[in-house]
């Protein structure tokens, strides 16, 4: 009982017009389009085996990617291909959320619905097919008043197969920018907020199963001739449809989107933005867990219109750069490069998210080790972890070259494992985040880094070039400019890993401010 | 025998694809048969006699590769299928009802692909249900699933019948009911090819039948035409097959007429 008192239940419900819209949305659309794509192919195909094997063979291979990098694959394909119908016939499109979810999702539904509409015209009692010719049929006539009707039921098993794949594929169309149940899912991970991880799956098991039992209701009606039932299923779904599409005609769009990245401290800092807007009398929405190839190039077609960026990840991974230069010339210069593409570096947030080697302050204190520079006489004998990507990150090689670390061994693990294993000293290093929290919860030291061998990771707020000269959102951001010290960071990334009530995006945003708040 | 043949085959050959060996099977080899307006046709021969194609080539479910067919004076190679289709009655050897509609749908399924106004598919549905006597109310509304066997094949003719064609070609048609059935049938269906003014081709495997309903019977072996003529000019032929065909229904009669005194000899 005292589970559903907690208080974010509350707030996931009341997420839930728009994420279940959006989802309904999506799916609906993605599931219509795959239809009219593969029913026609499938009568086309029937008869012709290469066409046929060819088809099934494309829709099994689509299948066997998951869904989570088609979805990802269709964003950049999209990107390119909006960019040329620009260059030739002078319109672009919006390559973010809504379309690339829906064609990829389409895709992804092709398969069950070729498979069985062939297999269902295919079971067919040539019989039945010869008696057609025999009255008179033409072909046209027999496919539509004999062949489709009779290989209905099997068809229809494979648009509900497609229904629920497309259903529960579509909470993975997040990281692209299309709002779904996927953003409880994804926030939930990322904020241990359990509450709402479940909730998220519920809603998409209960909307998948709902959309199941729907059609089933339709197919039972069609192959038993009762009309009533089919037109009962045909009225569901139409209702389900209305009843997510108006909440979201009826509610005014925000004007201003704000993003954010998939971890804790990115959804803290877009609820903290969110919060200012509004309190400065604009309106606004966030669109989170955007993946972080992503979300630039949001920023920069001005889907969202601000987010929270680090140079050394501008840096190295956007534009590619080797070099590591200090903090100031770094930022100005990333200012200028941003600016050719009429983004606005607004400004620092006063705390940096860099990869540091960590380990615990008695450790360090005890074998005298307070740099880098200092583990590498140590390193030989000590052992390293770091999460999936640090090892073949430029940071790491760039920190082996100007140190000459070498280390007895070294390990992969999951980011939130790291500090556990670090502190109960079954790793001696880890390749750790200067802003989280955790750092302070098990009393670990960050080792300086005195040749500057790690670029600085600032925290800075990034504009869309549409927002250059929008005067209202810098005067309702300024506030935060240079006022989020690493302490002050860190403790709210703690407080956002509580996994409680107070630890939602928004409670801790509130804390935040009510911290820098101050004259 | 009257004189204007309504289908005529004149040299017509037809040979399919082998399903295993390169060469080709020959289902039907140069036949030449004239069907009379208004008379009874059966074929007979084993499975893979040609029969079943003899009698597609009439409305072009399959086509001939030599040879000219023509139906009502007309070549059928020069005619729309599908309308040639609609204006010949088909009865199939296991019905091919279609099982998704009801049986009143089976049997308006031609007048509607011609465009009857839908009131005349309906008195017509229920004239045809008195023909070859359903009950109207029982079996309108059924799905063929719902008949036993004698009244699917009853609902095939009916719908065979339903556009008024002048031709009925039947494959097999009765084949797979029991014998009182079977029996009961073909009867009902020799009175309606008099009542109606009908020319009917009908392919059995079963002798007795054949000679029982036809005013000609066409006895086909490896795709020829073996013999052609009346129950009686049958008898005189000197073909062994023939006599092997005849052997069988002439001594069940004998038997039957031995085991049976006192009801009369046929």
């Amino acid at each position: 009982m005292s589970m559903f008192s907690d208080p974010r239940w509350g707030e996931a419900l009341g997420h839930l017009p728009d994420y279940l819209g959006n989802h309904v949305r999506v799916s609906v659309a993605a599931l219509a389009l795959g239809l009219l794509v593969s029913l026609p192919l499938a009568i086309l195909a029937r008869n012709r085996p290469v066409m046929r094997t060819t088809l099934l063979g494309l829709a099994s291979i689509v299948q066997t990617v998951p869904g989570l990098a088609l979805l990802a694959l269709f964003y950049p394909l999209l990107l390119a291909l909006a960019s040329l119908t620009l260059a030739w016939f002078g319109f672009g499109f919006s390559a973010f959320g809504f379309l690339p979810a829906v064609l990829a999702l389409a895709l992804y539904s092709m398969l069950p619905v070729l498979r069985n509409t062939i297999t269902g015209l295919d079971g067919i009692d040539p019989a039945i097919l010869e008696a057609a010719q025999g009255v008179g049929m033409t072909p046209r006539q027999s496919l539509f008043t004999v062949e489709l009707p009779l290989a209905l039921p099997v068809i229809m098993a494979g648009i509900r197969t497609a229904a629920v794949w497309v259903i529960g594929t579509a909470t993975l169309s997040t990281p692209i920018g299309q709002t779904s149940l996927g953003n409880y899912i994804f926030a939930g991970l990322q904020t241990q907020n359990w509450v709402f991880v479940l909730f998220g799956c519920l809603a998409a098991a209960v909307l998948a199963l709902a959309v199941d039992q729907l059609l089933a209701l339709i197919e039972n009606g069609i192959r038993n001739r009762r009309v009533w039932r089919a037109g009962l299923g045909g009225i569901g779904i139409a209702a389900l449809i209305a009843a997510t599409l108006v909440p979201s005609v009826a509610r005014a769009p925000s004007s201003y989107i704000v993003g954010a990245k998939t971890f804790a401290e990115q959804y803290v800092l877009s609820a903290l933005i969110a919060q200012r807007l509004r309190a400065a009398g604009l309106s606004a929405s966030s669109r989170e867990g955007l993946g972080s190839n992503v979300i630039f190039d949001a920023l920069a077609s001005g889907d969202i219109d601000v987010y929270v960026d680090y140079s050394g990840t501008l840096w190295l991974n956007q534009f590619h750069h080797s070099d590591i230069k200090p903090r100031e010339e770094l930022i100005s210069e990333l200012k200028t490069t941003l600016a050719k593409q009429g983004i606005t570096l607004f400004g620092e947030l006063g705390f940096e998210n860099a990869y540091a080697l960590v380990m615990p302050r008695q450790r360090a204190e005890a074998l005298g080790i307070r740099s880098i520079a200092d583990l590498a006489a140590h390193a030989a004998t000590l052992s390293i972890a770091g999460d999936y990507e640090f090892f073949s990150r430029p940071e790491w090689a760039s920190l082996q070259k100007a140190y000459g670390l070498s280390f007895r061994a070294q390990r992969q693990m999951q980011p939130d494992f790291m500090y556990a294993a670090v502190a109960s000293g079954e790793v001696d290093v880890i390749a750790g985040y200067t802003s989280d929290g955790l750092i302070a919860k098990y009393d670990l030291v960050v080792l300086d880094d005195p040749s500057h061998a790690i670029p600085p990771y600032d925290a800075v707020l990034l504009l869309a070039p549409k927002r250059a000269g929008d005067g209202a959102l810098q005067a309702a951001l300024k506030p935060l400019l240079g006022k989020i010290d690493i302490t002050t960071m860190r403790e709210a990334n703690l407080r956002a890993g509580g996994g409680d009530a107070a630890a939602s995006p928004d409670a801790v945003a509130r804390w935040l401010w009510q911290k820098i708040d101050k004259p | 025998m009257p004189s204007t043949p309504l289908i005529a085959y004149d040299r017509v050959g037809k040979s399919f694809a082998g399903g295993s060996s390169v060469q080709r099977v020959i289902a039907v080899d140069d036949v030449s048969l004239e069907v009379a307006e208004g008379e009874f046709l059966t074929v007979v021969g084993g499975s893979g006699s040609g029969k079943t194609t003899l009698l597609r080539l009439a409305n072009r479910l399959i086509d001939a590769d030599f040879g000219r067919i023509t139906v009502e004076g007309e070549d059928v190679a020069a005619t729309d299928p599908v309308r040639l289709r609609r204006r010949i009655g088909y009865v199939f050897q296991s019905g091919g009802l279609f099982p998704h509609i009801s049986v009143a749908a089976n049997i308006g399924i031609t007048p509607k692909l011609l465009g009857w106004p839908p009131p005349e598919i309906s008195a017509r549905v229920n004239e045809l249900l008195e023909l070859v006597r359903l009950d109207r109310r029982e079996h309108r509304d059924r799905l063929p699933q719902e008949l036993s066997g004698g009244q699917r094949q009853r609902v095939g003719v009916a719908r065979a019948l339903a556009a008024k064609p002048r031709i009925v070609l039947m494959d097999e048609p009765f084949g797979a009911l029991d014998p009182l059935t079977r029996d009961a049938l073909g009867d009902d269906y020799r009175a309606l090819h008099k009542k109606l003014g009908l020319t009917t081709v009908m392919i059995t495997h079963d002798m007795t039948e054949a000679l029982l309903l036809a005013d000609r019977i066409a006895v086909m072996r490896a795709g020829k035409l073996l013999a052609l003529g009346t129950a009686a000019e049958l008898s005189n032929s000197d073909d062994p097959y023939v006599l092997e065909l005849l052997r069988t229904p002439r001594r069940q009669a004998e038997r039957l007429n031995a085991l049976l005194p006192g009801h009369g000899a046929a």
